[in-house]
This record gives structure tokens, sequence and C-alpha cells, in this order.
């Protein structure tokens, strides 16, 4: 076993554990925390599947904007800070039941379509920035173009939501 | 590395999501739910394209994109959220019933 695989399967053992700990936790704020664990630790994987640009992004966008807009809005919304009792629906089993149903099903195909196929990891892939921004700017310049102004508008929108209404 | 092994660990974050979303109570929490399904997709997109050598960089594009829809996504429904809790002075999933289709009676 090299040591990207061993370096893997640390990551995903504790992307899934704090993946499980950001969906059971009773405080507001410590699943939030949870989640920046998971959010790094899949960064992690993207540096070892040789999307080194994708990683860094992952950090910046994930970890640094939207974690920071979630606890901004749990601060907003007066999150209590202490354990909550009632954070889950009461009848939790109907979901974990759907939750492992999909678990089985996504997993079952994944390993019985591809259990004999391997990812070569050895030869030196690109996925630098240089890399990146190469191909995106051009074989990807239409969808990139449309996406800023996808941006823009969830942008104009998310500040006619927030005015209070004055109009 | 197996190819199946990725894919096994976003089909995991995958399912743990599904449960946050069905589960949770809390607005904020059913978002953090969602953002754990977009990443399993994002690792499916980069295993594949780490797979397949892909001279155009499919996947790792399409993860990007993945990366900047969930940015705008979150944005816009963290600014309902709050909104909502202008309105209502909480954000439980559960009690927000203003569109439910109730029987007529």
């Amino acid at each position: 076993m090299s040591a990207i695989e061993v370096v893997f399967i640390l990551l995903s053992l504790v992307a899934v554990g704090s993946a499980l700990l950001v969906v059971t936790t009773k405080h507001l704020v410590h699943a939030a925390l949870w989640l920046v664990v998971t959010l790094a630790s899949v960064a992690g994987v993207f540096l070892l599947l040789a999307a080194e640009f994708v990683a860094w992004v992952q950090v910046l966008i994930y970890v640094g904007a939207v974690v920071v807009l979630l606890l901004f809005a749990l601060m907003l919304t007066r999150a209590p800070t202490g354990p909550q009792p009632d954070l889950n629906v009461r009848e939790a089993v109907p979901a974990a039941v759907v939750a492992g149903l999909v678990a089985a099903l996504l997993g079952a195909t994944v390993v019985a379509g591809f259990s004999d196929v391997r990812v070569d990891l050895d030869d030196p892939l690109v996925g630098s920035a240089g890399v990146t921004g190469d191909v995106l700017f051009r074989s990807w310049v239409l969808p990139f173009e449309v996406l800023s102004v996808l941006l823009l508008a969830a942008l104009v929108g998310a500040i006619v939501l927030s005015r209070r209404g004055e109009d | 590395m197996p190819l199946w092994w990725p894919l096994l660990l976003a089909s995991l974050l995958f399912a743990i999501g599904v449960y946050g979303v069905l589960a949770r109570r809390n607005a904020i929490l059913v978002l953090m739910g969602v953002e754990l399904m977009l990443n399993a997709v994002n690792i499916n997109l980069v295993a594949f394209d780490a797979y397949f050598r892909d001279a155009l960089h499919s996947g790792q594009s399409l993860a990007l994109f993945v990366i900047v829809i969930a940015a705008a996504e979150v944005g816009l429904a963290l600014a309902i959220v709050l909104m909502v809790f202008r309105t209502h002075a909480h954000i439980e999933v559960d009690d927000l019933r203003e569109l439910a289709d109730r029987d007529a009676a």
C-alpha cells in the first residue's frame, strides 16, 4: 500500500467521522466547526487526486467563505450556544433508514462497477493553477462567464432579500 | 489507488448529507447537509478527472463550477433564512407550514 493510499484512508476516516458529527451534534456552533474539518479533509483528498487548484479553491471558498457565512447566520439568528435537545426531528429513524439505503445503493453500485479499476497517481498528473487556468479560459470560457452572471444575480438577489422592506 | 475508494467516500458523504437534510430541524443545519452532498459530488468529479486523465480537465472545471454555485446558493439561502427569522422569530423548518397543502376541512 503506497503512502498516498494510507493518507487517503486516514483523510477519508476523518471526513466521514466529522461529517457524522456535523449531522448529529447537539451544539449548533460545533456543527459548523466540524464542517470545517470535513471540508478541509475533502480538500486534502483533492490534493491527493492531483487537483491542486480545486483543493485551494475549496479551502478559500468553503472553509473561508461559506463556513463564515454559516457562522454569521447562526449568530444573526441568535443561535444558543449550549447543547440543544431538539435539533433533530423527533422521529429520526426514517431519515436514518433513507440515508442508509442511499449509502448502501450508491456504495454497492460504485464498488460493483469499478472494483477492478485503478487510478494511476504515480505519473505526475497536472492540476496546478497554471494548467487549470489554461483549460478554464481555453475550453470552458462560456460556462465561466455564465457563472459570473449567475454570481452577480445571486448577489443582487441576496441584497434585495436582505433589505428591510422600505422599498 | 483503486477508483472505488474515492467513489465510496463520496457515497458515504452524500448519504450523511441526506441524513442531515432529512433529520435536522434548524434551516442552517439543513444547509450544512446540502454542503456535504455538494462536496461528495465534487469528490466524484475530481476522482474521474484523475482516472480519465482528461486533457480538458472536465472534472476539475466542473468541480470548480459546483463550488461557485454552492457559494451563490449558500449566500441566497442565508438571506432567505434571515428574512424568515425576521418574520417568524425562528428557523425551524418543521414549523414553517404556511405553504403546506392543507385539507379543506
